[in-house]
């Protein structure tokens, strides 16, 4: 345990962890928002793209212990840097103004530490049903756990949109500043290629935010309907 | 005292390599038992540092500077010489040997200027070795231009930074050093005193910046690589904190000063703007290689430099030397514009300036062309005067830039005190009268890698001295001077500020002893220096504690050693009753202002003797013999 | 113009420090940020106070002695100009000025605005050079390298180390410093041979003095009065990850 954790010591070897598990996580971001837009398809799909992942059974367990395992890694190798960090600085300065840095960079713990947040709440709502145990365990037709719904009535409450919302604001700030700097602390930087890679990581982060949010503003402005509306042949 | 300057005999391609037979060597074994102080890490000193602890001696490296790297020879520009011939226009060993010789006006020695055109070819080999990033063609061999008034293209360069460059190759074989325990390392230190023990220099005396603790440190041989003095004359392009101590304490413990008076005016620097000014900035000479110099033709012309037409513009080097013209020596070029100006025709709100301009280059070879040469250069003007120079020409007038004089040393670097080496700027041996541009950093590092390393062990193998520890009383007696001194300077409590008064001082050199030099001139201000350091003495004031990181104690030891200095510099000035290089004295000049040297009675180099605080020095000379170099008029036109 | 000052005074490394204010006059546009500071340093002295302690040498941008923030700002408000250079022109009548020294726990202050340095020196002394000893070496034109290669390595050799990269970083990290020199080195043929052990010998020094890990918020390129890029923090990032992959150092016994 002790040589697995001995990178911490190493401020290249964190910055490197936190960017590797950072490329994880962005891989498991776009997965999990190109996922949800199955909602626009439909109940039918949507339960059925569900039950598949159910299905995966070791599989899926395996693929989500490696993904809490990233937000883990990232998560402690972040405290740790920060207090690296805040321990190189002990005096602060009377004045401070920033040439270059912009918000998004400079605010990257405290995004994080909400999206953290967020994170939480959304397993207990979502995966759980902690937050939701009236409306949790419906079923469609065909007898499969009815996700279309849930998620329709968890997004129909205007508060729970307005977080689900705000937190995919935030892990906008956050990934437009990480997924160009993930790049840099993996070492590719070159003329010819650093442009594009600032246009493209701002581009993926952009889909992926728009992506998610996407759902609860198409749930709050109808464009996915109740499956009942559905039925009564309405659109 | 006799000067033997030891120049080995024999023809004069085969001196250094006879002397480096003949030298004794020290068993590598043995080295380790032979300790080394190095003052100054600068290119001589960093060098010399590595280059010793390689060898397996123990060296102390000593620098004012918080980090060595920072050394002084970092604002060097253009670039270093050396007889390679890449370019095959015509270079040699002996051409390099030639032209410095008659560039720094027969008034150096052939045999050390031989040795440093030989070992000029192995620095460019070990700086490269170091990764020191030289300009190269696409093809990937070095590139060479040609610089400060040579016809042949031997200078290798690293932008405009090659000073910079060769230091932190320099720097950094030090540092690995350091690394290796070989090297102890002492930044923030600054030399008080030289330690003397049985007529050999056994150690030093040093304060540190940062608590004020003075120290003793011993060893068995003491090198100094202190640099020049050209912060006598106040503003000067040397860096702030310059000084002569390090020289000068030697002096006054029996080393004797070579050539004082042998100052070099730099043609090109940011013309003065006013009394706040700190100091000057050179802008690189590679710039008169593109850039074309004149002044109005009528005095007190104070039209635009655009509003003046080009039958009204008088390009006054073209004129007066047709065939190096803006290329002409930095001593040259440097009294022209002093003449045009002290004849009314200067520029600037001050009238003590020039036009460097690049109006006609930039129309020959367009802009991107002069940006890509001179960019860095340009945009540096532009910081300082906030004046563009690709539209409005640029104004230059000469600075006190660096001084050939220092302490007299023989052909193996060695003072008159046995034991005490002098490297680099601060020894007065290689550039005569006036030393070529891209010369000093090939001196400073011919010295350090390539010439002390052989000539200490020589040292060593012969002077045979007993060891000696900081607990000897000529230790604790240097200390308790350098305390007292420094009780007696922090008690000043007068109406003047030190920098005020270093500030008169530089004034008095610069109008008497500066470009031009005169009998009556250099004879008032004789009488004005004593005066000043009287002042300095009773009426100067000096804050804070001398336990503790004091910057107004620092800099009043440094003024003080200055206002004794700058007297012998102004006797050897009105000694020498003849102009060469950068000594013109206004008496002896041909009937068009050109220098006149006197070879029949001032051949020589004029070593002065410390005799007393105010006092004449004692002047002894070496005779100056020319067994290969027949000696002419320098002639540029 | 006329000007006030507050200025961080800290009598030692031990003490703590403080801003204080002080008004200075009759400061001309055409004078230096260090010029201005010299006017109040000799209005100190003759009022028998301390004059501010400041480090500053070649007064030309070379040297990277002076080390200052202005207005939060290392080195001040003008792109790739070391504080020596920047000129009063660029303030304002009236204008007040906060002038703080390089805070980092691996630059500790010394006195008011002077710190302690030596961190980078002892990260060169770690690995910043080639092992080349004097003599002995191939002539110069042995070793070819093209134009392209030798500019970028020079691009990278500009580095002064100032310290402003640090300063400026929200972590006080020095990786734009080791970067560049490491990166000058691995764009020359002349460091590939050590150029693993640079890389670990670098960066293991750097951590152990005590600066903060990078955050790619590229604040020290934007200061950096030589524009040297963030770029060689990538390379050195993939030089160091190679060698921590790759590297064994062999441990053979001479005779």
């Amino acid at each position: 345990m002790a040589s697995i954790v001995s990178y911490l010591k190493s401020s290249i070897l964190s910055k490197v962890v936190m960017a590797a598990t950072g490329v994880v996580l962005v891989a498991f971001l776009s997965g999990h928002m190109l996922g949800n837009t199955q909602m626009y398809l439909g109940q039918d799909k949507m339960n059925h793209y569900a039950e598949t992942l159910q299905s995966l059974g070791v599989a899926l367990w395996l693929i989500r212990g490696f993904i809490f395992l990233s937000v883990v890694l990232h998560i402690v190798t972040s405290i740790n840097l920060k207090i690296i960090n805040m321990r190189a600085r002990p005096v602060a300065y009377v004045q401070k103004n920033w040439v270059k840095a912009t918000i998004f960079s400079r605010t990257m713990l405290w995004t994080g530490v909400m999206i953290g947040l967020f994170v939480t709440y959304h397993i207990m709502h979502f995966t759980l049903g902690t937050t939701n145990p009236g409306s949790f365990h419906l079923t469609d037709a065909a007898g499969r756990h009815d996700v279309y719904t849930v998620v329709l009535l968890g997004y129909q409450n205007v508060a729970i949109s307005a977080v689900y919302i705000a937190a995919m604001i935030l892990l906008g700030f956050h990934l437009a500043h990480a997924i160009s700097s993930a790049f840099q602390t993996l070492g590719v930087n070159h003329p010819k290629y650093t442009g594009i890679i600032e246009t493209g990581s701002a581009l993926v982060s952009l889909v992926i935010v728009c992506g998610f949010i996407s759902v609860p503003l198409g749930v709050l402005l109808g464009f996915i309907k109740p499956v009942a509306v559905l039925a009564a042949g309405g659109m | 005292m006799s000067l033997n300057a030891n120049i080995p005999s024999g023809p004069l391609t085969q001196k250094w390599e006879k002397h480096r037979f003949e030298m004794k060597l020290i068993n590598p074994a043995n080295k380790r038992k032979y300790s080394v102080i190095v003052v100054g890490t600068g290119l001589a000193g960093a060098s010399a540092a590595a280059s010793l602890a390689e060898l397996g001696y123990k060296v102390d490296a000593f620098c004012y500077q918080d980090s060595p790297r920072r050394a002084h020879s970092i604002a060097a520009q253009g670039g270093i010489n050396a007889a390679k011939n890449y370019p095959n226009d015509g270079d040699s060993v002996y051409r390099l040997f030639y032209d410095t010789i008659k560039g720094g006006d027969y008034r150096a020695r052939e045999g050390n200027v031989y040795r440093l055109a030989e070992v000029s070819n192995e620095i460019i080999d070990q700086c490269v070795a170091q990764g020191v990033p030289f300009a190269r063609e696409y093809g990937g061999y070095l590139d060479n231009r040609s610089f400060g008034g040579a016809q042949v293209s031997r200078t290798f360069y690293a932008r405009g930074q090659t000073g910079q460059q060769l230091l932190l190759g320099a720097y950094s074989a030090m540092m690995r050093q350091v690394g290796l325990g070989a090297v102890n390392l002492h930044a923030r230190t600054e030399l008080m005193d030289i330690v003397i023990v049985d007529g050999h220099a056994r150690g030093i005396v040093t304060r540190n910046l940062c608590t004020g603790a003075v120290e003793t440190w011993a060893a068995d041989a003491v090198i100094l690589a202190t640099g020049g003095y050209a912060n006598v004359f106040f503003l000067s392009t040397n860096a702030i904190a310059c000084n002569v101590t390090a020289s000068y304490r030697a002096y006054k413990k029996g080393a004797m000063f070579a050539n004082p008076c042998y100052t070099q005016i730099h043609p090109t620097c940011i013309p003065v703007t006013g009394d706040h000014q700190s100091k000057l900035t050179l802008m690189s000479e590679s710039l008169r290689n593109d850039g074309r110099i004149w002044v109005p033709k009528a005095v007190g012309d104070k039209r635009a430099p655009g509003d003046i037409p080009e039958a009204d513009r008088d390009y006054y080097l073209e004129r007066m030397y047709p065939s190096f013209g803006n290329l002409s020596p930095r001593d040259i070029s440097s009294r022209a514009a002093k003449r045009v100006c002290d004849e009314g025709r200067g520029v600037g709100a001050s009238g003590y300036g020039v036009y460097l301009d690049f109006a006609d280059s930039i129309h020959r070879l367009g802009r991107g062309t002069i940006e890509e040469r001179y960019g860095n250069l340009f945009e540096m003007y532009e910081r300082i005067t906030g004046e563009n120079p690709y539209t409005v020409p640029m104004r230059i007038y000469p600075a006190a830039h660096y001084t050939m004089g220092g302490l007299w040393v023989d052909y193996n670097l060695m003072s008159t005190i046995p034991g005490l080496h002098v490297l680099g700027e601060a020894n007065f041996s290689d550039h005569g009268a006036n030393r070529l541009g891209a010369s000093a950093l090939m001196q400073g590092l011919a010295d350090g890698y390539f010439v002390i390393p052989y000539t200490i062990a020589n040292y060593f193998a012969t002077a045979k001295t007993a060891k000696v520890t900081t607990d000897h009383p000529e230790f604790r007696k240097a200390e308790a001077e350098v305390r007292a001194r420094m009780q007696t300077l922090l008690a000043l409590n007068g109406k003047k500020t030190v920098a005020q008064i270093h500030r008169e001082l530089g004034d008095v050199m610069w109008e008497f002893s500066g470009m031009g030099r005169n009998d009556a001139g250099l004879r008032k201000a004789l009488e004005r220096v004593p005066v000043l350091r009287d002042e300095f003495w009773n009426n100067a004031k000096v804050v804070g504690q001398g336990e503790e990181m004091n910057i107004a104690l620092e800099r009043a030891g440094r003024v003080a050693d200055f206002l004794e200095f700058a007297e012998v510099m102004l006797h050897d000035a009105l000694d020498r009753k003849e102009s060469c290089g950068g000594h013109f004295r206004e008496e002896y000049q041909s009937e068009d202002g050109e220098a006149k040297r006197d070879d029949e009675n001032y051949a020589y180099v004029a070593a002065w003797e410390y005799a007393g605080v105010g006092v004449k020095p004692v002047l002894h000379k070496e005779e100056l013999e020319f067994e290969n170099v027949k000696l002419q008029t320098r002639s540029y036109k | 113009m006329k000007l006030t000052l507050h200025i961080w005074r800290q009598k030692s490394a031990k003490e703590k420090g403080a801003m204080a204010t002080y008004q200075v006059d009759h400061i001309s546009p055409d004078m230096s940020f260090l010029e201005m500071l010299d006017t109040l340093n000799e209005q100190l002295i003759l009022n028998s106070e301390e004059p501010v302690a400041f480090d500053h040498d070649c007064r030309e941008g070379i040297c990277g002695a002076c080390a200052l923030t202005v207005n939060g700002v290392p080195h001040g408000p003008e792109a790739q100009t070391t504080i020596c250079q920047l000129h009063m022109r660029k303030f304002n009548d009236g204008d007040a000025l906060y002038v703080e020294p390089w805070r980092a726990r691996a630059f500790p202050v010394v006195k008011d605005l002077v710190v302690d340095r030596s961190a980078f020196d002892r990260i060169m002394a770690a690995g910043g050079f080639v092992s080349a000893h004097t003599g002995g070496v191939p002539d110069a034109n042995a070793i070819l390298i093209g134009k392209d290669a030798a500019d970028k390595a020079m691009d990278y050799a500009a580095c002064i180390g100032c310290g402003a990269c640090v300063a400026a970083c929200k972590n006080s990290s020095a990786m734009l410093f080791v970067g560049a020199k490491i990166s000058q080195y691995a764009h020359l043929p002349q460091g590939q041979p050590e150029r693993k052990r640079r890389a670990l010998a670098m960066v293991a020094k750097m951590d152990e003095e005590g600066f903060g890990a990078c955050t790619n918020l590229y604040e020290c390129e934007a200061v950096c009065p030589k524009g040297i890029s963030v770029a060689g923090i990538a390379l050195m990032n993939r030089d160091f990850l190679r060698a921590k992959l790759t590297y064994v150092e062999t441990k053979t016994g001479g005779a």
